[in-house]
């Protein structure tokens, strides 16, 4: 499988790509820092034991350099079968209610420039004659929860767009896996205290890339979160409203 | 128990050691060295920066960064011919947590110290700069990092060289010998055939059966002796919940230890062994800390040097049965020459471990052990150390002042540092 990987460098998604290039998977990384992509490229060649790994550079902030980049990672691949992203912006909602700007520019990156990117790599998949677009959304999208309502909101415009990506063109031969994590311990949520059923990334990279292969529309990573959500999907607001989760 | 402060973890671990008093890496040392001195001294985590920049399979040398652990590096690289130069215990340790203890292993005799296979280290030292080190760049500095416990700068990247397997099994010996004495003969008459030599020692046997115990002698197995198949990495069942204090006693002790022994049948058993069962035991368990009750329990490890003579093993197994240290696992190796770093562990004579758990008594039990051992001319390993005094330390360590001197030239302020090193060296708490 050919894939570009928007946000192979740290967390969930670096345990994927290595899954990914443990197998025999031909990366190419995307990312902000060419340095750091490089890094992770030696790792991936190292840990694989195969061929290079390509990368350019990629920002979520900067749409102009979504499709230059996806052309070159199709062009160095020879091809494209999949797309992955797991990069995004995270903060707290403390930290978000206290600085609009900042709330602004999550919900930027997180919502609308993320369509964008997709929206890129979709056409150029749909012109190949299909292929697979991963991207992670969240758990936090499922319901508006107190400490994440702006985070969540995002995740949750994104899931709904992967939805209705997957719905209209998925006879086309674009499969579209929207992944939605629960607690993972990274580096992004270093910090936060892990509720029950937290996750580690090598766990869930297992579960994402059984979905890629699959297909599967929609998975909850760990599986665990698909019980959790539907749970929570079905509190009534005045128990949403008292409960601080 | 509560941990004063908190670790940092982040990919970007070089941005997070700016301004941080201390590396962190698994956290397998046994004592306070990877705590720090104060909650509000900032600790980098490494654990998440952990690719690998280089490796090149006609030399051998691997180049990561400092958090990869050596369990990683051995699942990834026995496949193609290559394992850890050294193999302590347990293999759930970073590569720079090697580099501050200046771990050692079964092939200590031969191969010598985790440092001997070091070829550079890039440091971020006290005042905030990054730089390269090695025998010949800063020559002072990686003779005192090697074995420094971190005290002298972060470990940020380290450049090694892999050892070849010749396959990937092990060909291995166990032997079972009934005194102290013999065993230590054993020990060194295998070392001179054997590359990987350890033992495992009953000591809470006294008199005739004092230091009763089973030899383990390995090598790598030729690849017509070998499987066809590489070895899957171990399953490992873990301990699920904290046993009570009482579980741990002489009698249930005792009773372990005459049952492993005991066991043994034949006398000497040998055949095909799983690298990781031969090597790392302490991972056969998950969580296996929690045997020890809510109090938990600290290893003391010393060396007795051969220039104490014979019979200095037996008066160290005597003074302890005396005290009633009840450990489970003593684990008894020789060692060879002493390595490049300052502070290293290691020197040639006889090494012991034991699994001390805590109880009220442990503080005046590690002083009158420590006694001896000065007495004896050896001294403690810093990586397993948490009850010894600094008067005790600067009694042991004749090459401490030479290592503080470089430790002032690099960090005359004193900002790298840990529990374990205000406890040894003072310091501003």
């Amino acid at each position: 499988m050919k894939v570009a990987f928007l946000g192979a460098t740290r967390g969930m998604g670096r345990a994927l790509a290595r899954l990914m290039a443990s197998r025999g998977d031909r990366l190419f990384l995307l990312g902000r820092s060419l340095e750091d992509l490089a890094r992770s490229a030696r790792d991936l060649e190292a840990r694989a034991g195969l061929g290079s790994v390509g990368v350019a550079a990629c920002d979520l902030e900067r749409p102009e350099t979504f499709s230059p980049a996806l052309g070159a990672a199709e062009a160095s691949l020879e091809g494209l079968d999949c797309v992955v992203v797991t990069a995004g912006l995270f903060a707290t909602q403390d930290a978000l209610e206290a600085d609009v700007d900042l709330a602004q520019r999550l919900l930027l990156v997180d919502f609308t420039n993320t369509v964008a990117f997709c929206e890129h790599a979709r056409k150029r998949l749909l012109a190949r004659g299909g292929g697979t677009l991963c991207v992670f959304s969240s758990v936090a999208g499922e319901r508006g929860r107190k400490p994440v309502v702006l985070y969540g909101a995002a995740k949750a415009g994104l899931t709904r767009y992967l939805e209705g990506l997957d719905h209209k063109f998925r006879a086309a031969g674009l499969r579209t896996v929207c992944v939605k994590p629960g607690f993972v311990k990274t580096s992004m949520t270093d910090g936060l205290k892990p509720p029950p059923f937290a996750g580690e990334p090598d766990g869930v990279a297992r579960v994402v890339l059984r979905a890629i292969d699959r297909g599967t529309p929609v998975v909850y990573a760990p599986g665990m979160w698909r019980w959790v959500m539907l749970v929570i999907r079905n509190l009534p607001r005045a128990v949403m409203r008292r409960i601080g989760f | 128990m509560p941990l004063p402060g908190r670790e940092i973890r982040s990919e970007d671990y070089e941005s997070v050691t700016r301004g941080a008093a201390l590396s962190r890496g698994l956290g397998r040392s046994y004592g306070d060295s990877s705590l720090p001195a104060r909650p509000e001294d900032r600790v980098a985590s490494s654990v998440l920066a952990d690719r690998i920049l280089g490796f090149d399979p006609a030399t051998g040398v691997l180049h990561a960064e400092a958090g990869l652990s050596m369990q990683v590096i051995n699942r990834l690289f026995l496949p193609r011919g290559f394992y850890s130069p050294i193999t302590p215990g347990t293999q759930i340790i970073t590569l720079g947590g090697m580099v501050a203890a200046d771990v050692h292993g079964k092939n200590h005799h031969r191969d010598g110290t985790f440092g001997a296979h070091v070829r550079r280290l890039r440091l971020r030292v006290a005042d905030g700069r990054v730089l390269w080190c090695s025998p010949t760049e800063e020559r002072d500095l990686f003779r005192a990092t090697i074995g420094g416990m971190g005290l002298t700068g972060h470990v940020l990247e380290v450049e090694c060289v892999l050892a070849r397997a010749a396959s990937p099994w092990l060909w291995a010996e166990s032997e079972r010998i009934h005194d102290i004495d013999r065993f230590i003969e054993a020990l060194k008459a295998s070392a001179r055939e054997w590359p990987h030599t350890m033992g495992w020692i009953d000591c809470l046997s006294r008199g005739r059966l004092m230091g009763r115990g089973i030899l383990h002698r390995g090598r790598w197995a030729e690849p017509h002796e070998a499987p066809g198949r590489v070895p899957t990495p171990l399953r490992r069942p873990a301990l699920p919940f904290v046993l009570p204090g009482f579980a741990l006693n002489r009698f249930s002790v005792t009773a372990f230890n005459t049952l492993l022994y005991s066991s043994h049948v034949p006398r000497v058993k040998r055949g095909i062994r799983h690298p990781e069962a031969f090597f790392h035991p302490l991972d056969a368990i998950g969580h296996w800390n929690r045997m020890y009750g809510p109090r938990g329990f600290t290893q003391y490890q010393c060396v007795l040097p051969d220039s104490a003579g014979h019979g200095a093993a037996g008066r160290f197994l005597e003074l302890l049965t005396a005290k009633g240290g009840a450990s489970m696992l003593c684990v008894i190796k020789d060692c060879g020459a002493e390595g490049i770093g300052l502070l290293s562990f290691p020197r040639p004579g006889i090494s012991i471990a034991l699994d001390i758990p805590i109880r009220d008594g442990t503080q005046a039990l590690v002083d009158a052990l420590n006694e001896l051992v000065i007495a004896e001319g050896g001294r403690v390993y810093l990586a397993k150390d948490l009850f010894t005094r600094g008067e005790h330390f600067r009694a042991m360590e004749p090459r401490l002042p030479e290592w503080l001197r470089i430790k002032r030239q690099w960090d005359p302020e004193g900002r790298l540092r840990s529990a374990q090193s205000v406890r040894l060296l003072g310091g501003e708490p």
